[in-house]
């Protein structure tokens, strides 16, 4: 008998919450109440949405209740009301914010996020899984690199190569010995979602990789993962052992003659190791430096041999256009730009979380759809940032851009591995420039000129003119040698590093004229150019500020003004943060 | 202080004639020691027939190593683009000067090192620090204080929630 299922997500903002203890404490529960032939507790991966601890009763009917901002103890009333009695708790249902946030997307990749224990291949199976490895093998490789590339597939990591032809390209290079690579070095800030398919679903990415071993011809295949992604390994681990008891990998895959076998390769925490050619090196145990391509890893790759790279999100849509068809995957998303893609969306946005949506999708109806908006309803909208340290920051006029490589590539910013962090009028854009260009800089290898002394000397005017040091030749400077740097840069961290430079110089120079020509940080993000004070016309007396300073500065009385008293005052802007009206300067 | 080397003459018999094993050894040296010591990369160096400059060379490149000793709590304060827009780096001031501790070196008490790290893929409960393998999401500076205070030893209370 189908038993009713108790999903616990068990991401990291379930397990930071305590999704263990309310794992625990429901079997003890199901125990008690001689519940546990009827009833049994699913520990999954991350749904994608940060509500602590998110739980689904689903009856084997299939109906099925959501609760959020669950807390261990509540395992005891959702157990009695719930369980036992059929009364749903209703201070726990999940509100409209979670429904808005699942509304309008269109989950491939994700499906099996947060609906199976990760940890246990059967579930995989039980939707469905490892079908499309039977029918691929039923396939010859030729047939399978062409479905592939009928698809029209591209790179979910960021530069959006047509996946079906890198394909081909590895399965026509001659050798006895290639390789597949499965890139999880997810280093773009801002991105989580190959953390979370790792973590919510492993097999469908091993799948993925087997299946492109057995269209290139490889017989071995490596997942590099992040070394930041401690939860992702152990499942990945578990989840290759579970696969090659199940003879999915191995000498003989599903007793087709066919040999394949995976390994895991810790990243060491490095960036620019995102790059094939620098991965390719870590790999080896080399510093992770990239190399001039060609010759691409195509043909000479991991040990000299040919080898294809594909990143987590697109090796999980393999398995789902082998199964569907060509012209099912095709038949998503606008001309070039096919499927779904998952977004990282964060920032000062109300629901922060993982979205998929199709190609083709506006920006506007992301943050405003799932995103349900701005954090703060008094604090408006200033611009996306999408596409990591190597994309750019969008502002309102562009939000009706649909999202497909071209457009917005268009844009000046990238579709990269798909962050997108929402600012507010408190994020300044300079100051986004120069934390981008701070990163860019601290993660270049330093090989080449343009990137590790180039990108430093923009980083110096940025800092400058963000301390109040702004002098004028400044904006001309960074013009001139930005598309200088992305000119000339040897591998793709320096070619796309200025983009945030170059995107804000493009939608925000009012804010880059106030910094040099005003002294003044609109957004009150530069400590240097803020005064610390409150502006009474705006101030709504409701003595936030004076609840989150850590130091004692600010005095404040009911009824009355805030005051900050500026010998104690350590400029820790936790009072510009938490004000709802903008009113201290 | 002198380095017993017993468990890194261990390691490297363990990834001795394999292909890429040099950084999953330094790995593993660190997982072992708590920081990769000069006497383990002048032993590996004699045992692998490679110069130490080249060692340093790899972890000197990577992040993750350490070449000295660090706290007994490691404190990761995420520096993401996600973190920095919801504060992260104003987090990461107050802690370094309410802890006393420069980024890389230990406190004085030894209690803790404190890190600023690219990104921990938890944008969505930004800011977020990690205390060892503890993730802490959505925090404040107020927040943070109590934290730490369940790391310190003269607190009694467990780490974690």
């Amino acid at each position: 008998m189908e038993k009713t299922k108790i999903l616990i997500c068990m991401g990291t903002s379930g397990l930071s919450a305590g999704a263990e203890s309310l794992a625990a404490n429901f079997e003890k529960e199901l125990e008690r109440h001689n519940l546990a032939g009827k009833c049994r507790v699913v520990r999954t991966g991350d749904r994608g949405l940060f509500r602590d601890i998110l739980v689904d009763i689903v009856a084997p009917g299939g109906g099925r209740v959501t609760y959020e901002y669950v807390k261990p103890e509540d395992a005891v009333r959702i157990t009695e009301a719930h369980l036992l009695r059929g009364e749903p708790v209703k201070e726990l249902l999940a509100g409209e914010d979670y429904k808005q946030f699942f509304a309008g997307q269109m989950r491939i990749v994700l499906a099996n996020c947060g609906e199976i224990d990760p940890e246990n291949i059967e579930d995989y199976i039980a939707c469905g899984g490892y079908k499309a490895l039977a029918l691929a093998l039923s396939m010859t490789p030729e047939k399978v690199a062409q479905e592939v590339k009928a698809s029209g597939l591209r790179g979910r990591g960021g530069a959006g190569f047509l996946t079906g032809l890198k394909w081909e390209f590895c399965r026509a290079a001659k050798s006895g010995v290639k390789y597949v690579i499965c890139n999880g070095d997810e280093g773009d800030p801002g991105a989580f979602m190959d953390r979370s398919i790792l973590e919510g679903d492993p097999q469908a990415v091993i799948e993925g990789m087997i299946i492109a071993g057995y269209a290139i011809g490889a017989g071995e295949g490596y997942v590099y993962c992040r070394a930041e992604y401690p939860l992702a390994i152990k499942r990945l681990e578990k989840a290759i052992a579970q696969a090659g008891k199940k003879g999915f990998l191995g000498k003989s895959v599903l007793k087709s003659g066919f040999a394949f076998d995976i390994r895991i390769k810790q990243g060491a925490g490095a960036f620019v190791c995102g790059e094939e050619t620098a991965l390719i090196a870590s790999i080896e145990g080399r510093r992770g430096m990239p190399v001039p391509r060609p010759p691409f890893p195509a043909q000479q790759g991991l040990w000299g041999k040919p080898t294809t790279i594909n990143n987590v999100e697109t090796l999980a849509n393999v398995a789902h256009i082998i199964t569907k068809g060509a012209k099912w995957f095709a038949a998503i998303g606008p001309e070039g730009s096919k499927g779904t893609k998952v977004f990282a969306l964060a920032g000062k946005v109300k629901n922060t979380g993982l979205v998929e949506v199709p190609m083709g999708t506006t920006l506007r109806s992301l943050v405003f759809g799932p995103g349900g908006g701005m954090l703060h309803k008094n604090i408006g909208f200033k611009g996306v940032q999408i596409g990591g340290p190597s994309g750019g920051c969008l502002p309102e006029s562009l939000l009706d851009t649909p999202i497909d490589y071209e457009s917005i590539t268009r844009t000046g910013a990238i579709m990269g591995s798909g962050g997108m962090v929402v600012m507010d009028q408190l994020t300044c854009m300079v100051d986004m420039a120069r934390f981008f260009l701070d990163f860019t800089v601290s993660e270049s290898c330093g090989k080449c000129v343009p990137c590790r002394v180039g990108l430093k000397r923009m980083l110096e005017v940025l800092e400058e003119i963000c301390a109040g040091g702004g002098r004028p030749g400044h904006l001309e400077f960074l013009n001139e040698l930005a598309p200088a740097i992305k000119d000339t840069a040897l591998c793709g961290l320096g070619n796309t590093a200025p983009n945030s430079v170059l995107t804000t110089l493009k939608y925000f120079p009012e804010e880059y004229k106030e910094h040099i020509e005003d002294r003044i940080c609109r957004a009150s993000a530069c400590v240097p150019l803020v005064k610390f004070e409150v502006l009474e016309a705006k101030c709504i007396k409701c003595g936030r500020c004076k609840t989150v300073c850590p130091s004692g500065a600010i005095t404040w009385e009911k009824g009355g003004y805030a005051r900050i008293d500026k010998v104690k005052c350590i400029k820790c802007k936790a009072c510009i943060n938490i004000c709802p009206v903008m009113a201290i300067k | 202080m002198k380095i017993n080397l017993a468990a890194a003459k261990k390691l490297v018999g363990k990834y001795r004639d394999k292909k890429g094993a040099l950084i999953p050894l330094l790995q593993e040296v660190q997982a072992s020691y708590g920081y990769v010591p000069g006497e383990a990369v002048s032993l590996i160096a004699g045992e692998f027939g490679i110069y130490p400059v080249d060692i340093y060379g790899i972890l000197t490149f990577y992040a993750q190593f350490y070449l000295t000793p660090q706290g007994k709590h490691i404190v990761k304060v995420c520096q993401g683009t996600a973190c920095h827009v919801m504060g992260g780096k104003e987090l990461l001031d107050y802690m370094a000067d309410s802890l006393g501790a420069a980024e890389g070196k230990p406190t004085r008490d030894g209690q803790f090192s404190l890190e600023r790290v690219a990104c921990l893929g938890c944008c969505g409960m930004a800011p977020a620090i990690v205390v060892d393998h503890d993730f802490y999401g959505r925090c404040t500076i107020q927040k943070v204080e109590g934290i730490l205070g369940k790391y310190r030893p003269s607190k009694k209370a467990k780490p974690g929630l």
